[in-house]
């Protein structure tokens, strides 16, 4: 008797401080996500998205610069980005595949899933930046594209691998050639995790701000020139935070709030994608 | 029975990349508008020998094969033959069904398309006619455009043997077509498998002695890489002349 009552309380406890950690660690992520959400509504304003920032100081004003920058280096990291991930996680997981350099380039993408985004800006800084003489759009858009890379490059490895050998056959079977046989029937087969793959590293690089601190920079005045410094949400949140003016505060208020709900559309969709292809 | 011969299978031996030898010495004849089945107990070559036939072994490196399979008068395991021609003119049937994830047409048009039939009225006929040689036309023409993955197994089934007989096979290879399937799909592919014979040779690998019987022609029995029996299904199933044979067929083991 004493022994199960013993092991119950043990029990109780273990449940205790795990529900505990749960609540500590989720009260944080609401609180911030409180914080954003009410600031962010009560700074929100049509101005905002038609208006360029008045000089400073100045009430009033606008972030159509940074929304538009935002979208253009995201944009391009995507184009860049995209391609290059989904064609080597195709190299992976259908040429090179149960060779050593397939096992060799995964581990290499899982580190550099996890370098810290810092790096790859001054990285892309000594690359694009310095030898040109200034910052600029493209080096802002390659060095999310860099991000972006191996997050698709192993959604994609592992989205292909899960594509039954038997369908591949199948095709083989029918006298497909094997360019023929990845295009036309495992991309279909595994084009919906893909796509998910995509969405959720469009939201992981729209959120960086150091990368862009170090390559696109800022810029105060409206511009879509990628060979010129260029606004960015994450960056004028950065630096309007900084700022000594109650109206910047604000208007980076907005900014966060809206970046949040763009990431958080992405991720929410690309979670419904992956719920309605494995209902 | 015309016994004329479409494939002949000469000292035929073939090794897995591992080195493993997996098929010892084969001698076999497949005729021409017969169905031809393969048994024997598991793990003893007869798949293997199968996809020898559409060289599906090359998929993988490190196979090897040694000796010749004659497909008329072409070694088809000579390093000059053209694959893609040769699995055009060879086709085959998984043990799972395996529909592409398109629409019903275009799972039957895949194979079409590869051969550079473009034209959609061309397609949409040898469509029908695939369709209805394999005995589905009636079961899904009023929802081409639906997703393969909405049939059922055995429907599946009927549909990759569909998008087989759309490109013209001279040889239909089985592997287990029925094994994933519900009696009744079952016998509705057994029906299908004697209508093809005039159009088509059929190889079938089955672990179903009744299958063998009932719809084959000629029977091997195979053990541990080895041809040990060949000859007409009826006699193989009556009165075999190798001991193991008729051990393996009454089921006193396998």
């Amino acid at each position: 008797m004493m022994r199960v009552q013993k092991r119950k309380i043990e029990g109780s406890i273990a449940l205790t401080f795990s529900t505990l950690a749960a609540f500590l660690g989720l009260f944080w992520l609401i609180f911030i996500l409180g914080d954003v959400l009410v600031h962010g509504v009560k700074a929100l304003n049509l101005d905002l998205f038609i208006n360029d920032p008045a000089p400073a100081g100045v009430e009033g004003g606008g972030l159509k610069n940074a929304f538009v920058g935002q979208l253009l280096i995201t944009l391009f990291a995507t184009l860049i980005g995209v391609p290059v991930g989904v064609l080597g996680g195709t190299f992976l997981a259908e040429y090179a595949r149960g060779r050593k350099i397939a096992r060799v380039i995964s581990v290499l993408a899982d580190i550099m899933v996890s370098v810290p985004s810092i790096v790859i800006g001054t990285f892309i800084y000594a690359a694009l930046v310095k030898p040109v003489g200034h910052f600029n759009g493209w080096a802002g858009s390659l060095a999310l594209a860099i991000i972006m890379v191996p997050v698709v490059l192993r959604t994609t490895e592992d989205m292909l691998s899960l594509v039954p050998w038997t369908l591949r056959e199948a095709a083989f079977a029918l006298g497909a050639p094997y360019y023929k046989v990845i295009t036309q029937v495992v991309y279909r087969g595994a084009a919906t995790g893909i796509l998910t793959g995509i969405l959720l590293s469009i939201a992981r690089v729209a959120g960086e701000t150091a990368p862009l601190l170090f390559t696109s920079f800022n810029n105060s005045f409206f511009s879509v020139n990628m060979n010129q410094p260029i606004s960015s949400l994450t960056v004028t949140i950065f630096q309007y935070a900084m700022g000594p003016y109650d109206s910047w505060h604000e208007q980076a208020w907005a900014a966060a709030f809206v970046i949040t709900i763009f990431i958080l559309i992405l991720t929410i969709t690309g979670r419904l994608i992956i719920k309605w292809r494995y209902r | 029975m015309l016994d004329q011969i479409e494939l002949r299978v000469k000292g035929l031996n073939f090794y897995y990349s591992g080195g493993i030898h997996a098929l010892k010495q084969i001698n076999l004849p497949i005729y021409s508008n017969q169905v031809t089945a393969l048994i024997g107990p598991s793990g003893c070559g007869k798949t293997t020998l199968l996809r020898c036939f559409n060289r599906m072994h090359d998929l993988y490196p490190g196979n090897r094969y040694e000796g010749e399979i004659y497909f008329v008068k072409d070694d088809i395991l000579s390093p000059d033959t053209d694959l893609i021609s040769l699995r055009s003119r060879i086709g085959m049937v998984f043990q799972k069904p395996t529909p592409f994830p398109m629409s019903i047409f275009d799972n039957i048009a895949y194979g079409l398309k590869l051969k550079g039939i473009k034209k959609r009225s061309d397609l949409s006929e040898r469509v029908e006619k695939a369709l209805v040689h394999a005995a589905l036309w009636e079961e899904v023409k009023d929802k081409l455009n639906a997703s393969a993955y909405d049939l059922s197994g055995g429907q599946q089934q009927r549909l990759v043997i569909a998008r087989a007989l759309a490109v013209d096979p001279e040889v239909l290879l089985f592997d287990e077509p029925t094994s994933a399937l519900d009696p009744i799909s079952t016998a509705k592919i057994e029906e299908l498998t004697a209508a093809l014979k005039k159009d088509v040779t059929i190889i079938i690998v089955t672990h179903n002695m009744q299958q063998a019987a009932r719809i084959s022609d000629r029977t091997g029995f195979m053990m541990l890489g080895e041809l040990l029996e060949f000859g007409d299904t009826n006699k193989i199933f009556t009165a075999p002349s190798e001991k193991l044979t008729e051990d393996y067929v009454t089921g006193r083991f396998g």
